[in-house]
């Protein structure tokens, strides 16, 4: 499998998204270049890169973009095999793939439509945010999680990487809600857990050091 | 080696259990097919798909595989030495793939549904605008990808190819109710002379559509449905 040389990730400090692609290319001892865009003010090169979505994370490898959080993760475990971030059985892939979707299909878009609703209509979205958090989390204990700390086992893998970033954006989230909880250790014990030791690695620390030159002030 | 049991459940008309059906055709595996009725969910269904209750489902010895372009990917991993792959081996190839694939199904399909349901003008001319859109730029990734081949996969039909493919019928049929081209010969030349290439290939020709057919669905079926939705909700 031919690597790429030149690797080039184009992010923001601000996106959950961008986390998981530095820990999956840190995990795998890849090393990239990386550049901070303002999202209000992208720059031409990063334009030229993903012009369909104008999003990050993008990632080029050796000037060949690829936008998209989950393509881009695939793309490394692929390239990369070592550690793995996906089981070997076809059947177990097809689980894992299917959990991820569901997170950016079911998950993620809620936690838009929190931020930009208030009152009522907010609570309401909450209340169906924590159900599909709990589903989440029954599926991923009954389909996916044996044993171990993480749900992939003794190692972090596909799922940990998209969910470990996402705690950070909950509890981000949390904070404009009132005293409520959307990551609650009595309603998703087991997410709660799994992210907690995920929070722990290496990857994580070293890439939330490395992203604090970015923060805004 | 036991036989292996193959069932799929779906409904004639959708677009995501359709290119299911092409590529096990393509890979020559036998399956049972279960037409399901979505107005009143049978309890095969929910007991399969008890998160999304949604077609497709591939139920492999019992084991059930859910949305569509998961398993896609699970047919080309579980049968890798049958039939032609459906993703490209390259890994940053397998990523087009995958990328493109997703702005198909949320962009470019969406968007032409978006024709039907428009219930102004303007809300109509808007959504044209942006399937157009969609179509220019799967006619760019079209000559990038196939290569100069007759399909997104190259020789053989791969996972964009049924993608797009199978929503080709819809594509068709919202051309006929609402009265406007967008296969558009001048400006997509490449991709309709794919879209010819496609739809004659045995194992998609068994299991499309006629255009009629998904043309009385929309108005006989669906359009009421959606007014009825509309007056409902207000």
């Amino acid at each position: 499998m031919t690597q790429p040389n030149e690797i080039k990730l184009f992010g923001s400090v601000m996106s959950g998204f961008c986390y998981m692609v530095h820990h999956a290319l840190k995990l795998k001892g890849v090393e990239y270049d990386y550049i901070e865009e303002d999202l209000k003010n992208k720059s031409e090169e990063f334009l030229k890169m993903n012009p369909v979505h104008k999003k990050v994370p993008t990632l080029v490898v050796d000037g060949k973009p690829i936008a998209e959080s989950l393509v881009i993760l695939q793309y490394i475990d692929e390239t990369w095999p070592e550690p793995p971030l996906m089981p070997q059985d076809p059947y177990q892939k097809s689980k894992v793939r299917f959990w991820a979707d569901f997170i950016y299909q079911k998950m993620v878009p809620l936690t838009f439509v929190i931020r930009k609703s208030e009152g009522e209509a907010q609570a309401k979205v909450v209340d169906e945010f924590l159900t599909i958090f709990k589903t989440l989390e029954d599926g991923i204990s009954k389909e996916v999680h044996s044993e171990g700390p993480f749900i992939h086992g003794a190692q972090p893998g596909l799922l940990d990487m998209i969910i470990g970033p996402c705690h950070t954006g909950l509890k981000y989230l949390e904070q404009g809600l009132d005293g409520v909880k959307l990551v609650d250790d009595k309603k998703t014990p087991l997410l709660c857990m799994w992210m907690d030791e995920y929070s722990k690695i290496d990857v994580v620390k070293d890439t939330a050091e490395m992203m604090k030159q970015y923060a805004p002030a | 080696m036991g036989e292996r049991e193959l069932k799929l459940l779906g409904t004639w008309v959708s677009p995501y259990v359709i290119r299911v059906r092409v590529v096990l055709n393509q890979k020559g595996l036998k399956y049972e097919y279960f037409e399901q009725d979505l107005t009143n969910k049978s309890e095969l269904l929910l007991k399969y798909n008890p998160i999304h209750k949604k077609v497709p489902v591939l139920i492999d010895n019992d084991q059930p595989v859910c949305e569509s372009l998961v398993i896609l990917q699970y047919i080309d991993e579980a049968w890798s030495k049958t039939g032609p792959s459906v993703l490209p081996t390259d890994p940053y190839e397998r990523a087009m793939a995958r990328f493109w694939a997703v702005y198909i199904d949320d962009k470019v399909f969406l968007a032409s549904a978006g024709i039907l349901k428009a219930t102004t003008e303007e809300a109509k001319a808007e959504k044209i605008i942006e399937t157009m859109a969609g179509l220019e730029l799967l006619e760019e990734t079209f000559k990038k990808c196939s290569k100069g081949k007759p399909f997104f996969g190259g020789d053989t039909i791969g996972f964009l190819d049924v993608t797009l493919g199978s929503c080709l019928v819809w594509l068709k049929a919202t051309e006929k109710v609402s009265e406007l081209t967008l296969l558009d010969g001048n400006k997509f030349p490449k991709l309709v002379k794919w879209t010819e290439q496609f739809l004659s290939a045995d194992c998609v020709k068994e299991v499309m559509p006629k255009v009629e057919k998904v043309e009385e669905y929309i108005n006989k079926t669906l359009k009421p449905k959606w007014a009825a939705a509309a007056t409902s909700s207000k």
